[in-house]
C-alpha cells in the first residue's frame, strides 16, 4: 500500500489492510458470502424438491448408498442436502447481517441520546435497558416469534430488537465522556443543533465501538436464527434454514442419518467461528486500547 | 448502604414494570390473543365468548391492572391447556430444571476454572492457547448441535447414554454438557481475567517475596479472591440456565421449564407463555438485585456510585 493513499485515508493506516488479515476468518468468511449471495447459481438443484428420480442417499458418494447426482446426500423428502446448505447459507448471512444492522442502530441511537441528553431520558432508556436484559434473550425472542408468527423478516426485527441492549450501554458510556470533551463544547457554543451535535460530532466518534461490537453479534444473531428456526417459530418451511435442517435431520437422528445433522451444524460452527475471530481482529485493530466490549 | 438498597430495589421495581408493560403489550398488539386460544375457524359468538372468558373485552388499562395483580398474587394467570395457575405448573417443573442447571453449573466449573487458572498462571503457554481455543469454541459451537451430535455418537453408534428423558446419571450426562458447554467459556474467560489481576497484586507479590511455595501463592492467596466474581457469575448463570435451557430441554425430553414454555407455544397457550416469561424475568432481577447489594456489602467503593 503506497504512503499517499494511507496519507488520504486514514482508516486504511488504521486498519493495516494486507499486512495482519485474519486468514482463517476471511478463507471461511469470503466463500460463505460468495455461495450466500450466488446461491441460485451455484446449488445443483432447487432446495424444495426432491432431485428427479430422487431417494434418500447417503455420503459419501462412492459408498453403496452414496450418489455422485448428490455429493452430501439427500434427506427424507429426497431432496439435495448440499443444494439445500447453500441456500440455508443465504439466510444465515441475510438474517445474521440484517439482524445485526437493526439491533446496532437502534443500541447506538438509543446509546447517543441517554449519554448526551441525560436527565430522565437518560433513567427511562436505562430502565427499558435493564428490563430487556432481565429476560434470557433466546427466551425473549422465542416469546417474540410466537406472537408475531414465523418470517424471515419478523426474525429480523425480533432479533433486532433482542439484541441492541449491548450496544446502548457500551455507546452511553463512551458518549458520557465524548461530551466532556471540547470539540463538543465548542459545538454547542458555535450553536449547533443537539440532533447535529449527535449526528455530526458524537456519532463518528462512537462509530469504532459500534463496528466492534457489530462484528462480535454476527455469530449470535446467526446462532439465536438457527434456534428459533430449529424450534419451528424462525423461517417457515420450505425455505431452507440451518435450523430447520437441524430440526429435519433430528427426527432422522435415531435411524442414523448423520448427514443431516452434521452438515448443517458444521456450517453454523465455521461461519460463526469466522466472525469470532474477525471480531477480535478489528477490535484489536480499532480499539488500541483493548476494552474488554 | 440503606439508601444504596433502597435506590436499586426502586431500579428493580421500575425494570420489573416495564418489563411486564412490555410483555402486556407485546401480546396484545401483535394480534389478537383470542386468535390464538380458539380453534381455527372458530365462529365470532365463540370468539366472543371466549373474549369475555378471559377478560379480553374490557378496556386494555383494565386488563394490564388484572395482569399486575396476577404477578403481584404469585399467580401469573391461568394456564389455557392445563387449567391451573401459571406459577403452579412452573413450580413443578422448577426441580427438574434445578438438576440440569445444577449439573450443568458443575460442567461448567469443571471446565471452565482449572482452564481458566492454568490459562492465567502460564500467559501465552500453550495451555493458554488451549484455554483461548476453548472460549472460541464455546462461543461458536452452538449448544443444542452438540447435543445432537452426542446422542448420535453415544447413544446411537455407541450405544452407551440413553437419549432422553429423566433417570439417573446417565439420563443427565449429555443434556448438562450440552447446556454447560457456552457457560463454561464464559466462566474460563471471567477467572482468566480475574486470576490475572490478582496474581499482579501488592499482596501476591508479597507472598510470593516472602518465599511461599508457587503451588500455595496460586491455590491459597490468589484463587481465594479471583473467586468472588467467578462465583457471582456462576449464581447468575445457574438461574439463566433454569429458564433459557429451552432447545436442550426439547433435544432431550427433559420435563424442565424450557419444554413447559416448549408446549405452551405449540398449544397456543398464550397465558403459559406470557407468564413463564414474567416468572423469568422477576428471577433475574431478584438474583441482580442480590448480587448488588451483596457486592455493596463486600466493597464500600460500590455504594458511592450510581
Amino acid at each position: 500500500m503506497s504512503i499517499t493513499l494511507r496519507a488520504a485515508y486514514p482508516v486504511l493506516n488504521r486498519l493495516r489492510v494486507g499486512l495482519d488479515l485474519p486468514v482463517l476468518s476471511l478463507a471461511i468468511l469470503v466463500p460463505f458470502v460468495l455461495t450466500a449471495t450466488f446461491a441460485n447459481v451455484i446449488a445443483p438443484y432447487d432446495p424444495t424438491e426432491p432431485i428427479p428420480g430422487g431417494k434418500i442417499f447417503e455420503p459419501p458418494c462412492w459408498s453403496a448408498e452414496g450418489n455422485t447426482r448428490a455429493l452430501l446426500g439427500t434427506d427424507y423428502q429426497a431432496r439435495d442436502v448440499l443444494s439445500r446448505l447453500i441456500f440455508g447459507a443465504r439466510v444465515s448471512l441475510v438474517v445474521g447481517v440484517m439482524g445485526t444492522v437493526v439491533a446496532g442502530s437502534i443500541g447506538t441511537m438509543l446509546g447517543m441520546l441517554s449519554g448526551y441528553l441525560g436527565g430522565w431520558v437518560d433513567q427511562l432508556i436505562m430502565r427499558i435497558t435493564d428490563a430487556w436484559l432481565a429476560l434470557p434473550a433466546i427466551v425473549f425472542a422465542i416469546f417474540l416469534a410466537t406472537m408475531l408468527g414465523p418470517s424471515m423478516w419478523n426474525i429480523i426485527i425480533i432479533l433486532g430488537c433482542v439484541y441492541w441492549t449491548r450496544y446502548a450501554r457500551v455507546i452511553r458510556g463512551e458518549v458520557l465522556s465524548l461530551r466532556e470533551r471540547e470539540f463538543v463544547k465548542l459545538a454547542e457554543i458555535a450553536g449547533a443543533s443537539r440532533t447535529r451535535v449527535i449526528l455530526r460530532h458524537i456519532l463518528p466518534n462512537v462509530m469504532n465501538s459500534t463496528m466492534v461490537l457489530a462484528s462480535l453479534t454476527i455469530g449470535v444473531v446467526i446462532i439465536a436464527e438457527a434456534s428459533l428456526s430449529f424450534l419451528g417459530v424462525g423461517v417457515p418451511p420450505p425455505q431452507p434454514a440451518w435450523g430447520s435442517m437441524l430440526a429435519d435431520g433430528r427426527s432422522m437422528l435415531m435411524v442414523g442419518d448423520w448427514w443431516l445433522t452434521i452438515f448443517p451444524g458444521l456450517g453454523i460452527l465455521l461461519v460463526v467461528l469466522a466472525t469470532q475471530l474477525f471480531g477480535d481482529w478489528l477490535r484489536i485493530r480499532l480499539d488500541p486500547q483493548q476494552r474488554n466490549l | 448502604m440503606g439508601q444504596f438498597i433502597i435506590r436499586r430495589t426502586l431500579y428493580a421495581i421500575a425494570t420489573l414494570f416495564i418489563l411486564s408493560l412490555t410483555i402486556f403489550l407485546v401480546v396484545r398488539l401483535t394480534g389478537d390473543p383470542v386468535m390464538l386460544l380458539a380453534e381455527p375457524g372458530a365462529q365470532e359468538e365463540d370468539l366472543e365468548l371466549v373474549r369475555k372468558e378471559w377478560g379480553l373485552d374490557r378496556p386494555l388499562p383494565v386488563q394490564y391492572a388484572a395482569f399486575v395483580k396476577n404477578i403481584l398474587t404469585g399467580e401469573l394467570g391461568q394456564s389455557f391447556n392445563y387449567e391451573m395457575p401459571v406459577s403452579t405448573l412452573y413450580f413443578q417443573r422448577l426441580p427438574n430444571s434445578l438438576e440440569l442447571a445444577l449439573a450443568a453449573t458443575l460442567i461448567s466449573f469443571l471446565i471452565g476454572i482449572p482452564t481458566g487458572i492454568i490459562s492465567a498462571v502460564r500467559v501465552n503457554s500453550v495451555w493458554d492457547h488451549v484455554g483461548k481455543t476453548i472460549a472460541l469454541l464455546g462461543l461458536s459451537v452452538p449448544g443444542f448441535w452438540l447435543g445432537l451430535v452426542m446422542i448420535l455418537v453415544f447413544s446411537v453408534w455407541l450405544g452407551w447414554l440413553p437419549t432422553s428423558g429423566q433417570g439417573g446419571w446417565r439420563n443427565l450426562v449429555m443434556p448438562s454438557v450440552a447446556l454447560g458447554w457456552y457457560f463454561a467459556a464464559s466462566l474460563l474467560r471471567l477467572t482468566r481475567s480475574s486470576m490475572l489481576e490478582v496474581l499482579r497484586s501488592e499482596y501476591i507479590k508479597l507472598a510470593r517475596l516472602k518465599g511461599l511455595p508457587a503451588f500455595v501463592v496460586i491455590a491459597v492467596h490468589a484463587f481465594k479472591n479471583a473467586l468472588i466474581p467467578v462465583l457471582t457469575l456462576a449464581g447468575i448463570n445457574l438461574v439463566i440456565m433454569l429458564n433459557a435451557a429451552v432447545i436442550i430441554e426439547v433435544i432431550f425430553a427433559w420435563p424442565g421449564i424450557g419444554r413447559l414454555l416448549y408446549e405452551g407455544i405449540f398449544q397456543r397457550d398464550f397465558p403459559l407463555v406470557q407468564g413463564i416469561v414474567m416468572e423469568a424475568g422477576v428471577m433475574i432481577v431478584v438474583i441482580n438485585l442480590m448480587v448488588d447489594i451483596l457486592y455493596a456489602y463486600i466493597d464500600p467503593r460500590i455504594r458511592l456510585t450510581r
